[in-house]
């Protein structure tokens, strides 16, 4: 056993002082002091796939670009079709760079014609700002930073619309899957409610003021309305896993710099009929060259072993073919799964390769991705 | 979580309960509660020769791997088979869930390792409190 040493002057959400009152486990995720877990990791996963969980996302930043050329702006920054959201309707995206690899993926909102918000990751924050105000600078737009302004909580699985429902007038049966509605939550007018998520589940992230006492009493509201249902507060641990199980991307993991959108396999939320964008004109390159030489694919230990970030791919003869992006227990689907790049020769289906585990190498084959897909509503 | 005062530990989490010339290894309440929700034990194989400060295993939990290094030179004369079906029992009761037996080659090398009071100061001062 040896553990890490804590790194000082991390920031901190509104409701650090609730997480550590909570007994939360913390860590340093991307400069945030963030809770990794509070009651245990997997009971938190199976929370959210089977009832509610409650996750602090404050960390994550959200930048507003309002005006005239507003849109103009998203469709030159973003890879997704911004055109096509209608008001009240948000949509999965990506900023690239000019050769088609990833500043970061972000989820568009369109609140007005001239009025987008774009959510996006913490660890990524500055730089994402940055990139935005300095490529929005010729349209007649202006960019704004809010991130610090908001607690953004997410409340995930399949009773997180019994437990929202309490707290608000909006008829949460009225928003659809990535839409959004403002309303009163918890007595706090306009109040933005989005049916978004990074689990796999239904469920909704809202924004509210980010005071401390503000953050403390809607947590707490939201926790009391979700207990008939088993809610439990949820860290970046089980976000992490919950999240892979479904096969969402991670940025420095699936995505990243060095990874382009072909490779990453997200080529449906990319629109390059829409016309010119940055990155645009790379990726039509790597199209007409036949596609990129390698792709995320989804791994299942086969024999007894845990994949994890950063493992080597190997094929049956030994020689290494790829890296594990992410790799993990999945606490639900209770088996060993990975995301990995390998060559396309070896994305088909059952398709057998090895990840060095330490020094003993592992059976896994390719399996379709996601891993988890959640049961479609009965009603 | 008490620390068994007849229980001797190591600066990587390890404890040592010695009877006679055999130990019983495990990992401790704090290494347990660092890791998370465990779900796979490496063991050595009975008969495997371990030497201190070495690896002999591994524990994993779903964040992560994490190495087991032995408390004592020696030879391997039981493995705890419960934990290849319920490696929660670690995350449960720490400080019983064993995960190897040793027969201790040198009992002076035991001397060296911590106390539990010892041990207590020791991840007081790790944890920073």
């Amino acid at each position: 056993m040896s553990t890490p040493a804590t790194a000082p002057a991390l920031r901190k959400t509104a409701l650090n002082a609730v997480h550590r009152q909570l007994g939360a486990k913390m860590v340093d995720f991307g400069g945030w002091d963030m809770p990794v877990e509070y009651s245990g990791l997997i009971a938190e996963h199976m929370a959210v796939r089977t009832d509610v969980g409650l996750f602090d996302v404050s960390h994550m930043g959200d930048i507003q670009l309002r005006g005239p050329e507003s849109l103009d702006a998203v469709q030159h920054i973003c890879m997704n079709d911004a055109a096509k959201l209608h008001e009240g309707q948000a949509q999965y995206s990506a900023m690239l760079y000019p050769q088609g690899t990833f500043v970061d993926d972000v989820i568009v909102h369109k609140l007005s014609d001239n009025d987008y918000l774009i959510v996006i990751n913490a660890g990524t924050r500055e730089k994402d700002f940055n990139w935005i105000r300095t490529n929005a600078r010729n349209f007649h737009c202006h960019v704004s930073d809010y991130s610090d302004l908001y607690t953004q909580l997410a409340i995930q699985g399949p009773k997180a619309a019994e437990t929202l429902q309490k707290l608000t007038n909006v008829d949460l049966s009225t928003i659809k899957f990535y839409w959004f509605k403002w309303g009163t939550v918890c007595g706090l007018h306009n109040t933005l409610i989005a049916r978004t998520g990074y689990t796999g589940e239904d469920g909704f992230e809202i924004y509210i003021p980010s005071d401390e006492a503000t953050s403390k009493r809607v947590w707490e509201e939201v926790l009391e309305a979700g207990r008939e249902f088993g809610i439990v507060p949820c860290g970046l641990g089980a976000r992490n896993t919950l999240r892979l199980e479904s096969a969402l991307s991670l940025y420095g993991h699936e995505i990243s710099e060095t990874i382009n959108v072909f490779e990453a396999g997200l080529d449906r939320f990319c629109k390059i009929e829409k016309g010119p964008f940055i990155g645009s004109e790379a990726l039509q390159q790597v199209q007409a060259a036949g596609g990129p030489s390698r792709k995320l694919v989804g791994l299942e230990m086969v024999d007894r072993g845990i994949a994890r970030d950063g493992y080597g791919v190997f094929n049956p003869d030994g020689t290494q073919i790829g890296s594990v992006a992410s790799g993990s227990p999945a606490p639900f689907l209770k088996k060993n799964i990975a995301l990995g790049f390998v060559p396309r020769e070896y994305t088909s289906l059952d398709n057998e390769v090895f990840v060095q585990v330490r020094n003993t190498m592992v059976r896994a084959k390719v399996v379709p991705i996601p891993f988890y897909r959640r049961p479609k509503k009965q009603s | 979580m008490a620390y068994p005062a007849n229980y001797r530990y190591t600066r990587e989490h390890e404890w040592i309960e010695v009877n006679g010339k055999t130990g019983k290894v495990g990992i401790t309440d704090y290494a347990q509660n660092s890791l998370g929700d465990i779900v796979f034990v490496e063991s050595p194989k009975v008969g495997a020769a371990v030497k201190k400060g070495e690896i002999f295993g591994s524990v994993e939990s779903v964040k992560a791997v994490s190495d087991l290094y032995s408390p004592v030179t020696g030879t391997v004369t039981e493995v705890n088979e419960e934990l290849a079906s319920s490696p929660e029992k670690i995350n449960t009761s720490a400080h019983e869930a064993w995960i190897m037996k040793v027969e201790i080659n040198d009992p002076a090398e035991v001397d060296s390792l911590m106390s539990a009071a010892d041990y207590e100061k020791f991840i007081a001062e790790e944890t920073g409190h």
